[in-house]
């Protein structure tokens, strides 16, 4: 293995390595193949869409010698008119539509409407029978379109995940303001998990001193009580809060009680951010306490009597001598909270209702409700990246070895 | 934190011994300790009491997610556990019950296996691209599970491995083999590798060696790691919402629609079991980690 080692060395060194790689190889690829492939074919979705392209290839091949204004030749029309009527018949006329729409609004419901209405049309000039149909396919807007989703490699959906467009002349500019909504949820999303991790911090640091500094017995109890909800079903704990916080819950009927609130003007405590904070700071908690924990328990008590002695008040020995030293604990507490939190899906679902939402929460929607997979791919890309980089930094503070659980 | 009283300057400390010194300042001052302990106990009724308030609403005789005056009174109509048969008696919850043990046992199985083998290499001192590898292994944890279920969905729909139960399998051992990686090689790092030495200088063959003298000294980590598998396939819902069909169905799988469209509180009754389980699994991994000798895995 070293240089330095005698050459004889050389050959056990390299059938330790041999027999190290060997013993991590079939996990290494067993995780490349169930999970690092996956997440690939996710992304690459993302740059890569050939529905278009593959639907309409002669249309596509014809629109290049369109010089961009007024309305293209005849024959871009006959094999538009042509290949939809394919597309229609391989049914993925609704795939193709859908993309073109995505790109200029409105044309799904233009191109299904035209290809209804071909059918009944048997010869050209194909020009006028498609604008007879639909005045769209005389305006240059439509045609750039179908040229823009023509495009099998293409940058439109990050541009799309930052709140940007390429307009038909090519240049770069921002969405309209109402469709301005991506970057604005990145923010969110991380403020939200800022603030999370934060009051994590603020409520698991008090905590995990605590239990650190604690007779055995009674330090392994108040750890129990830590480890309960760490371990209880995810879905439990939501469900807890949708139990306790919800405007005829727990917490509401009690306010009610005890005269604090009127019965109709009860706290809106779930559905919304709020709902999103309480229960994704419950769920997340655990992952504060536990590092703190441990960096904390290895603090000799002495040390602050030191400090003492030396004429340190107890607040002064406890900012500069105390707290230096569980600066890893609290770096690795605050990133996988962080971390964690930015991806966080479910909490949000369940109890986050319309402004509770969080990025994950618009990638789910675009791969299942709106079926726009090349901008759920764009925003996972996104989101990906911020976690790959705050892994990194994990690494680099903490070290991913040094990781311990419960 | 413990800010507050300034009594607790000692005077002359040079007289007296360093562990009563200790002492005093352990002590600390009365009301940074009572403060502490006062905001202490708040937090851990945050993180405890919604848990607890579910088990008594489980057997609430009215469809209310809330206390009814009944059950303030101890009024016996009040409570009932008609919940509790109605989940016993209802096939989709025993379905269900049924995938997720049929799932998160094998993708356990599955993930022990290989991420023992992996943590034995990664411990060795001559693994190659350590840091690298151990990165790559650890990477299914903090991915968001969503861009991780929406890969697993286009690429097990490609194979045809989608709405199966094998994919589901595949899937969750995948997320299950980080918690075995860092378990056991935390339970490695403070193996003896003299031992091995010692059995290997014996005559003993590399696989007698691992059978009788490293497994049994790395199996508690070993066994921790494989209860954070199941308990990580058991309550994994993410992957089941992208991937399965409705032969797949698993107990969180339910318990979301429960959440999201018909609230009933059935869902406590079986959130009441979950709970169970979950304080039986931690109660396991503490007897093993106290078995293991302080070992912190």
């Amino acid at each position: 293995m070293s240089a330095a080692g005698p050459p004889a060395g050389h050959g056990p060194g390299r059938r330790a390595r041999l027999r190290a790689a060997g013993l991590a190889l079939p996990l290494v690829a067993f995780i490349g193949a169930t999970f690092v492939v996956p997440l690939g074919s996710m992304l690459v979705r993302s740059v890569y869409d050939p529905v278009v392209a593959d639907a309409l290839p002669d249309t596509l091949e014809r629109l290049r010698d369109w010089d961009g204004s007024g309305a293209p030749a005849e024959a871009v029309y006959e094999a538009a008119a042509r290949e939809l009527l394919v597309a229609r018949e391989a049914r993925v006329l609704g795939r193709v539509a859908s993309r073109v729409n995505r790109v200029r609004g409105g044309l799904r419901s233009v191109l299904v409407r035209t290809v209804r209405r071909l059918r009944e049309v048997d010869r050209g000039p194909w020009r006028e029978a498609l604008i007879d149909i639909d005045a769209a396919w005389g305006e240059p807007p439509t045609w750039h379109a179908i040229r823009t989703a023509g495009d099998r490699l293409t940058m439109r959906h990050y541009l799309n995940a930052v709140d940007l467009q390429r307009r038909s002349d090519g240049a770069i500019a921002r969405q309209p303001a109402e469709r301005r909504i991506y970057v604005a949820l990145l923010g969110r999303t991380l403020l939200v998990s800022l603030g999370i991790t934060v009051l994590c911090l603020l409520l698991g640091y008090p905590l995990a001193h605590l239990i650190a500094h604690a007779p055995p017995r009674r330090a392994g109890l108040l750890l129990a009580l830590v480890l309960v909800p760490f371990w209880t079903s995810l879905l439990v704990r939501t469900t807890s809060w949708i139990v306790l916080l919800q405007s005829q819950g727990v917490i509401n009927d009690l306010l009610v009680a005890i005269g604090l609130v009127g019965d109709d003007a009860r706290f809106a405590l779930i559905y919304n951010m709020t709902g999103t904070v309480v229960a994704m700071t419950h769920v997340l908690l655990p992952f504060m306490v536990l590092p703190l924990y441990s960096v904390m328990r290895t603090i000799p008590p002495q040390q602050m009597s030191a400090a003492a002695s030396l004429g340190a008040s107890p607040l002064l020995a406890f900012r500069r001598v105390y707290v230096p030293q569980t600066l890893p604990g609290i770096g690795a507490g605050s990133l996988l909270v962080f971390i964690l939190a930015i991806g966080y899906y479910i909490t949000p679902a369940l109890v986050g209702g319309q402004s509770g939402q969080l990025i994950s929460n618009f990638i789910a929607y675009h791969m299942q409700t709106s079926l726009n997979w090349g901008l759920a791919g764009a925003l996972g890309a996104i989101l990906l990246a911020c976690v790959a980089a705050l892994y990194l930094v994990f690494d680099r503070l903490v070290g991913l070895d040094r990781m311990r659980l419960g | 934190m413990t800010a507050g009283g300034a009594a607790a300057r000692p005077g002359g400390p040079a007289q007296r011994s360093r562990a009563a010194l200790g002492r005093v300042i352990a002590r600390r001052p009365p009301a940074g300790a009572l403060l502490q302990g006062a905001f202490c106990s708040l937090v851990l009724a945050f993180l405890v009491a919604p848990i607890l308030v579910i088990i008594p609403l489980s057997f609430n005789a009215e469809p209310y997610f809330t206390f009814t005056e009944g059950m303030l009174r101890l009024d016996s109509e009040a409570w009932s556990l008609r919940w509790y048969r109605q989940v016993l008696g209802d096939r989709t919850w025993s379905l269900a019950l049924a995938n997720s043990l049929l799932i998160g046992v094998a993708a356990t199985a599955l993930a022990t296996g290989l991420g023992t083998l992996a943590a034995l290499g990664l411990s060795n001192p001559a693994m190659p691209l350590r840091r690298a590898v151990m990165g790559l292994l650890i990477s299914p944890m903090v991915t968001p599970l969503v861009i991780a279920a929406a890969g697993m969905f286009f690429f097990y729909s490609t194979v045809g491995l989608a709405q199966s139960h094998l994919g589901l399998i595949l899937a969750h051992a995948a997320l299950g083999t980080p918690f075995v990686v860092i378990t056991v090689t935390a339970t490695l790092s403070t193996f003896d590798v003299n031992l091995t030495r010692a059995a290997a200088s014996l005559g003993a063959s590399p696989l007698f060696v691992f059978r009788r003298v490293q497994l049994p000294l790395i199996a508690p980590g070993v066994v921790s790691g494989a209860l954070f598998a199941f308990a990580t396939s058991f309550d994994e819902v993410v992957v089941v919402l992208f991937m399965a069909g409705t032969n797949q169905r698993t107990i969180p799988r339910q318990m979301w629609t429960g959440v999201r469209e018909q609230i009933s509180p059935a869902i406590l009754a079986v959130a009441t079991f979950l709970i169970v389980f979950a304080v039986l699994l931690l109660a396991v991994v503490a007897w093993l980690r106290a078995r293991a000798g302080g070992e912190r895995a």
